[in-house]
């Protein structure tokens, strides 16, 4: 017989309902009102490591169901809209594991005025509120990048070059035989296999201002991006920025990911120009932030597989 | 050369590492929202029995291990290897402590179990999901209780001892779940 039954619980979906309820009330009570953009664009995420699924309809040129609602967003905001919140779907082809599905939620939202660290503690703020008495969480821990390395991996991102990350990756026992001198994989390698699981649980733990060859669409000040990303119990949750203003220079870093795409046989992702025209006519100075709403969910159950907080998971659809 | 995306990698999927046949006995795919995919195997090499960690690029692709699953009856043993037969061609093998590792204590004789063969050496021996084996060592059952409740060790022919409800006798045939060791039910002839 087939298995038609919910991978998640009723009980699990009433609280994702709940959950859904409380994040409205929290960005209704700021004054920052929900939109929904198009699932479907002509043009596709570049970052070298995001596949969009493609979408082609007969004689049609093809449409990428979105990864993020980030770019038709940001159009918004070039328009106008003050401070936006979004809760969708989105696609990411090739991603299913115990903490991926390829179609998640994400609750994405941005606040013109704000930097990156306001939008830290707002951030701070809304996952406590959505949490609330279900899980203990301790003061919230803030590190930059290279502060987290030097703690959690003993290394000194100042000095590392490609052979000290890959002794770093062997003081740890990682064996990872074909990252080759890709010195981002290799600091990638480490965040996720050495850093992630040895940050301090029971607490919100924020990593901000990334190296700047992981800016992706955040500004760079001083030789770093003003990026950051959320973890909680070792588990990410959130991914942030300042926003990137400036329309030429996200036009060359498209076009570099795009030449990464290349370089690596992937295909090339049309670049969405209607973005970049709102850029040149002007983004409000704004942080961004999206949050893996499933994610979320699962810290709250104490789930450890994403299937457990989904109505149907990618194996029962 | 046959290789595997790491797409298609799952557990008791074969592949060449550092020249040694491996088997997957994990797979988890790891990746920041932001940045590289990995997937991050636990691997047993096949020819020391070794257990091993490695993190591959997703995407990437790996050799794959020539090996043939083959399916072989259980012969017996004489202590040092214990020997198996195609039960086609007739054709024996003889698969080393290695080699059988802890599917021994599941090995009954005439049964068929999964055989690995590399290069036409056995280097995995998998018994069957489910098999059948007989209790020669337990405490007495208890008359009438049927509710299975509470337990208690049994000691099989194969030496393999196993958790059984209190009613389970001395001579009895019992269905085990190779894959965890539990006991299923009473064998139905």
């Amino acid at each position: 017989m087939s298995d038609w039954r919910p991978s998640a619980s009723l009980d699990t979906l009433r609280l994702r309902a709940r959950l859904l309820a409380q994040t409205r009330a929290f960005f209704h009570a700021r004054d920052v009102w929900e939109v929904d953009t198009p699932a479907l664009s002509q043009a596709a995420a570049p970052d070298p490591h995001i596949h969009s699924f493609a979408v082609c309809a007969a004689d049609k040129t093809p449409r990428y169901l979105h990864t993020s609602p980030e770019f038709p967003m940001k159009r918004l905001l070039a328009a106008g809209s003050g401070s936006i919140y979004q809760i969708c779907k989105v696609f990411r082809e090739g991603e299913a594991g115990r903490r991926h599905n390829p179609e998640f939620t994400l609750l994405e939202w941005y606040r013109t005025g704000f930097d990156h660290h306001a939008l830290m503690k707002e951030l701070d703020l809304l996952v406590r509120e959505l949490v609330g008495g279900r899980l203990l969480l301790q003061a919230s821990q803030f590190f930059s990048y290279a502060e987290a390395l030097q703690r959690f991996a003993d290394l000194d991102l100042q000095k590392a070059d490609v052979e000290a990350l890959q002794a770093c990756a062997r003081r740890h026992r990682l064996d990872a035989p074909t990252l080759g001198d890709d010195r981002d994989a290799w600091l990638d390698l480490l965040m996720s296999h050495v850093v992630e699981p040895a940050l301090p649980r029971d607490c919100p733990v924020f990593i901000y201002d990334y190296p700047a060859s992981q800016a992706a669409l955040a500004r760079i000040r001083d030789g770093v991006a003003e990026r950051f990303e959320l973890y909680i119990n070792g588990m990410e949750l959130a991914n942030g920025f300042h926003e990137l203003a400036d329309a030429e220079e996200q036009r060359q870093r498209f076009e570099a990911e795009n030449r990464q795409r290349q370089q690596q046989g992937l295909p090339v992702a049309p670049i969405d120009t209607h973005l970049l025209a709102a850029l040149a006519q002007g983004l409000p100075d704004c942080a961004g932030v999206a949050l893996g709403f499933d994610r979320l969910l699962m810290l709250i159950t104490g789930q450890t597989e994403i299937g457990s907080v989904l109505s149907f998971d990618s194996e029962c659809t | 050369m046959a290789t595997y995306s790491t797409n298609e990698f799952r557990s008791g999927l074969k592949l060449m590492l550092d020249g040694d046949p491996c088997s997957i006995i994990e797979n988890e795919f790891v990746k920041p929202g932001k940045g590289q995919a990995f997937n991050r195997v636990k691997i047993r090499n096949l020819k020391t029995g070794r257990v091993l960690e490695k993190t591959f690029k997703s995407g990437e692709s790996v050799e794959a291990a020539d090996v043939i699953d083959t399916d072989m009856q259980y012969l017996y043993t004489d202590g040092d290897a214990w020997y198996f037969m195609d039960p086609e061609t007739y054709e024996q093998v003889g698969a080393d402590e290695n080699a059988v590792a802890d599917a021994v204590k599941w090995l009954k004789e005439q049964d068929i179990c999964e055989v690995t063969l590399w290069n036409g050496n056995p280097i995995a021996v998998t018994p069957a999901n489910h098999v059948v084996l007989t209790v020669t060592e337990t405490d007495p059952g208890l008359r009438g209780d049927t509710s299975g409740g509470g337990g208690k060790p049994a000691t099989c022919d194969t030496g393999a001892v196993v958790r059984v409800p209190l009613f389970i006798e001395e001579g009895e045939q019992i269905k085990v779940d190779t894959r965890t060791g539990e006991y299923i039910g009473r064998a139905k002839d």
